[in-house]
C-alpha cells in the first residue's frame, strides 16, 4: 500500500516548496534518501550526478528537475539493464527447488508461508523442508504456514542436522512429483562463519541431488535494517548465490532504501516485498512503485 | 567494503591537512565532513547526526582542536566524548517490587528478538540474582509463538503460563500475575507478540495490558541491525508505554549500530542490556563507551586517542 503512493504528487510537495533548485533544495533531498535507508555513498553519488545534471540541462526550475530525480533513482536500481519485473523461476515440467536464506527475524518461515501458498493458488504442487532444526519453536512455526498453505511439510526431530532434512525434502517432493520444493534454513548472522558453511554445505547437497538445482536462492532482508544489509548481501552472496531478495516489513514506516544500493552494487534484484503477516500479503517487487514509496513520509511530515 | 572506520577516514582528511602547519576552519568542516558520513554510514539518525555534528563544530572550533598538534586526533575523541555523553553510563539494574511479583513487559516490532530475550532475562535473573520467575506467553499470533516460549522454559527448566491461542492478551497476563502470587514467583516476564508501531489496535492492546498489570519495567527490544527507522519505531512505543529501558539485540553481528544513539536521543531511556546470540547464556549488561567505539569503527578509535 505505502509504497505504491504516488511518486510525482510526492516529488511535486517536496518541488512546490522550493522554487529554485538550491543547496537548500539538494539538503533536503539528500536527507529524504538518507532517512529512507538509501545507502550513503549511493545517495552522495546521485546527488552530485543531479548537481551536474542541472548544470549541465541548465535546469532552472524546480519543477524540471522531478523527472531527473525519479529517472536516476530508477538508473540506480536497473543500471544498463531493461525495466522489468523479475519473477521468481519456476521450471515447467520439473521439479523447481528454492532456497531461503537471512539473518535472524526476518521473516523467511513466514515468507515461505505466503509464498507456499501462491504458488499454490497457481496450481502448483507445492513441498516445504523444515530446515531450521535449531530455533525453538521453528518446526511447529512451519507446518503451521504448511496447514495454512495446504501444503506438504518435511521435517525431522529438534537438533537433527539441516543437511539431512532438505535431503529429505528433495526425495519426498520427487516421489511426491511436487512441482515446488521450498527450504528453511535457520537465521544466521553473515559473520558467523561456521553457520555461513552450514548453510553453503546444504547448497551443495541441493546441488548435488538435482542438476541446475537450486533454482532461486532468495535472501530475505527486513525494509527496518539499515547499511548493515548490504553486508547480508554480500556475504549470503558469497555462500550460496543469491539470486533474489524477498524485503519483507514494508508495511511499517521503514523504506528498505538499501536494496538500490545492493542493487547496484551486487546486482541482486527484489524479487518479492512482503506487507504485512497474513497469507495473501506478499506481492512482486515493482521498481517504479517502490522508488515513489521512498518519499512519502518526510513528505507527510512537512505537510502536518 | 563502504565500512571504513572513522579513525581511517580521519587520518586520509588529515593526510591532505598536513604539512600546512595550522588547522583552519575549511579544514574542521572537511573533518565534521567525515564524522557525518561515518555517522550516517553506522546508521545513527539523520537528524540525530545533525544535532550532533552541530555540537561537535563548535568544540572542534574551538581552540582544543585548532591548536592541538594532532587535530585529527583530537576531533575523534570530541565525537567519542559527545558520543558517549549522549549515550549516558552503565545501567543494567531491574526493578524489584516491594510487592512482588516484580513485572516486567516484553515490547517491540516482529523479529526483535522479544522472546529470546524474555529466556534470556529469566536465565539472568535465577543465575545472578536467585530469583524464580515465571514466563507468560501473550503471543496469540504469530505460528508457533507460544510453543516458542514452552520450548525456552523446558530448556530452563522454568514454568511457562499460557492460556493458548484463543484467550486475550490482556487477560492471559492478569490471570498469569494471581497465578504467580499463589505459586510465590517473585518475578514475572510478559512476552508479547512482535507489532508495528503504527498499529493502533495492537498499540492499544499493550496500553491495556499495561493498565491492567501495571509493569515495574517495560523494555522495547530492538534490533541493533535497525536502520533510519529506529527513530520511528523507539519514539511511538515510547510515547505510548513510557518505556523504562530497552534492550538491543543482535550485537554479536558485524553491524555499527547507531540505532542505539538514535533510541537513547529520542527516548532518553536507559539501554540496559545487549543480546550477543541466539542462545540463553548469551545477554550481557549495555557498555555505553564500548558501543561509541564500536559506531565509529571499533578499537581503532581507542588506539588513536591514546596517541593523541
Ligand atoms: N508486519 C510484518 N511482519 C512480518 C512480515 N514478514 C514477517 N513478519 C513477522 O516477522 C516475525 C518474524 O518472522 P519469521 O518468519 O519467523 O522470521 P524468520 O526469518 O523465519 O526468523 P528466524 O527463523 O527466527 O530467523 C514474525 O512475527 C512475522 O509474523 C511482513 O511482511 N510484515
Ligand atoms: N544472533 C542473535 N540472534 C538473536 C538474538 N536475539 C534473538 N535472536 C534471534 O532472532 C530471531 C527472532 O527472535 P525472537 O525471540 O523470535 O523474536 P521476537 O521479537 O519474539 O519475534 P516475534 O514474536 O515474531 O515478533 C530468532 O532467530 C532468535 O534466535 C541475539 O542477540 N543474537
Ligand atoms: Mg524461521
Ligand atoms: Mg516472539
Amino acid at each position: 500500500e505505502k509504497t505504491r503512493k504516488s511518486f510525482s504528487g510526492r516529488i511535486n510537495d517536496l518541488i512546490a516548496r522550493y522554487r529554485k533548485i538550491d543547496e537548500d533544495f539538494f539538503e533536503e533531498l539528500e536527507e529524504v534518501l538518507i532517512s529512507a535507508d538509501v545507502g550513503v555513498m549511493t545517495v552522495m553519488d546521485l546527488i552530485d550526478e543531479l548537481k551536474m545534471e542541472v548544470k549541465r540541462q541548465n535546469i532552472k526550475d524546480t519543477k524540471e528537475v522531478k523527472d531527473v530525480i525519479s529517472e536516476k533513482l530508477v538508473e540506480i536500481y536497473y543500471g544498463e539493464d531493461d525495466e522489468e519485473i523479475e519473477e521468481i523461476n519456476i521450471k515447467e515440467n520439473e521439479l523447481t527447488v528454492i532456497l531461503v536464506v537471512g539473518v535472524n527475524g526476518v521473516g523467511k518461515t513466514t515468507s515461505i508461508g505466503k509464498l507456499a501458498h501462491q504458488l499454490k493458488n497457481d496450481g502448483k504442487k507445492v513441498v516445504l523442508a523444515a530446515g531450521d532444526t535449531f530455533r525453538a519453536g521453528a518446526i511447529d512455526q512451519l507446518e503451521i504456514w504448511g496447514e495454512r498453505a495446504g501444503v506438504d511439510v518435511i521435517k525431522q526431530h529438534e537438533g537433527s542436522d539441516p543437511a539431512a532434512v532438505i535431503f529429505d525434502g528433495i526425495k519426498a517432493a520427487k516421489s511426491r512429483e511436487a512441482d515446488v520444493l521450498i527450504c528453511d534454513t535457520a537465521g544466521r548472522l553473515q559473520n558467523k562463519v561456521n553457520l555461513m558453511n552450514e548453510l553453503a554445505k546444504v547448497k551443495r547437497v541441493i546441488e548435488r541431488e538435482i542438476p541446475g538445482a537450486p533454482h532461486e536462492v532468495l535472501l530475505v532482508l527486513d525494509s527496518t535494517t539499515g547499511q548493515n544489509a548490504l553486508n547480508q548481501a554480500k556475504t549470503f552472496s558469497e555462500a550460496t548465490d543469491v539470486t533474489g531478495i524477498v524485503l519483507t516489513k514494508l508495511d511499517g514506516t521503514a523504506k528498505g532504501g538499501i536494496v538500490l544500493a545492493i542493487r547496484h552494487e551486487l546486482n541482486i534484484p527484489v524479487k518479492l516485498v512482503g506487507l504485512g503477516e497474513q497469507m495473501e500479503d506478499l506481492q512482486q517487487f515493482d521498481a517504479n512503485a517502490f522508488v515513489y514509496g521512498l518519499f512519502a513520509d518526510m513528505l507527510e511530515e512537512e505537510e502536518a | 567494503m563502504a565500512f571504513e572506520g572513522l579513525a581511517e577516514r580521519l587520518q586520509n582528511t588529515m593526510k591532505k591537512i598536513t604539512g600546512k602547519g595550522k588547522v583552519s576552519e575549511q579544514d574542521v568542516k572537511e573533518m565534521t565532513r567525515e564524522v557525518r558520513l561515518a555517522l550516517l554510514e553506522a546508521d545513527v539518525n539523520f537528524k540525530v547526526v545533525k544535532d550532533l555534528i552541530k555540537r561537535i563544530k563548535e568544540r572542534a572550533i574551538g581552540q582544543e582542536v585548532m591548536e592541538s598538534l594532532t587535530p585529527g586526533q583530537q576531533v575523534i575523541k570530541v565525537v567519542k566524548d559527545e558520543l558517549t555523553e549522549l549515550m549516558g553510563g552503565e545501567q543494567s539494574r531491574i526493578a524489584v517490587s516491594d510487592r512482588p511479583p516484580t513485572v516486567i513487559m516484553m515490547v517491540g516490532l516482529q523479529g526483535a528478538g522479544k522472546t529470546t530475550t524474555t529466556g534470556k532475562l529469566a536465565n539472568h535473573l535465577r543465575k545472578n540474582h536467585n530469583r524464580s520467575p515465571l514466563l507468560v506467553a501473550c503471543d496469540v499470533y504469530r505460528p508457533a509463538a507460544i510453543k516458542q516460549l514452552e520450548t525456552l522454559g523446558t530448556q530452563l527448566n522454568m514454568p511457562v503460563f499460557s492460556m493458548g491461542t484463543e484467550a486475550n492478551p490482556v487477560d492471559i497476563a492478569k490471570q498469569a500475575i494471581e497465578k504467580a502470587k499463589e505459586e510465590h514467583h517473585d518475578y514475572v516476564i510478559i512476552d508479547t507478540a512482535g507489532r508495528l508501531h503504527v498499529d493502533t489496535d495492537l498499540m492499544d492492546e499493550l496500553e491495556q495490558i499495561k493498565t491492567t498489570v501495571k509493569p515495574d519495567e517495560i523494555f522495547l527490544v530492538v534490533d541493533a541491525m535497525t536502520g533510519q527507522d529506529a527513530v520511528n519505531v523507539a519514539e511511538s512505543f515510547n510515547e505510548q508505554l513510557d518505556l523504562s529501558g530497552v534492550v538491543l539485540t543482535k550485537l554479536d553481528g558485524d553491524t555499527r549500530g547507531g540505532a542505539a544513539l538514535s533510541i537513547k536521543a529520542v527516548t532518553n531511556k536507559p539501554i540496559k542490556f545487549a543480546g550477543m546470540g541466539e542462545k540463553l547464556d548469551q545477554l550481557e549488561a549495555f557498555h555505553p563507551e564500548r558501543m561509541a567505539s564500536r559506531i565509529l569503527g571499533m578499537g581503532d578509535v581507542l588506539t588513536l586517542i591514546e596517541k593523541a
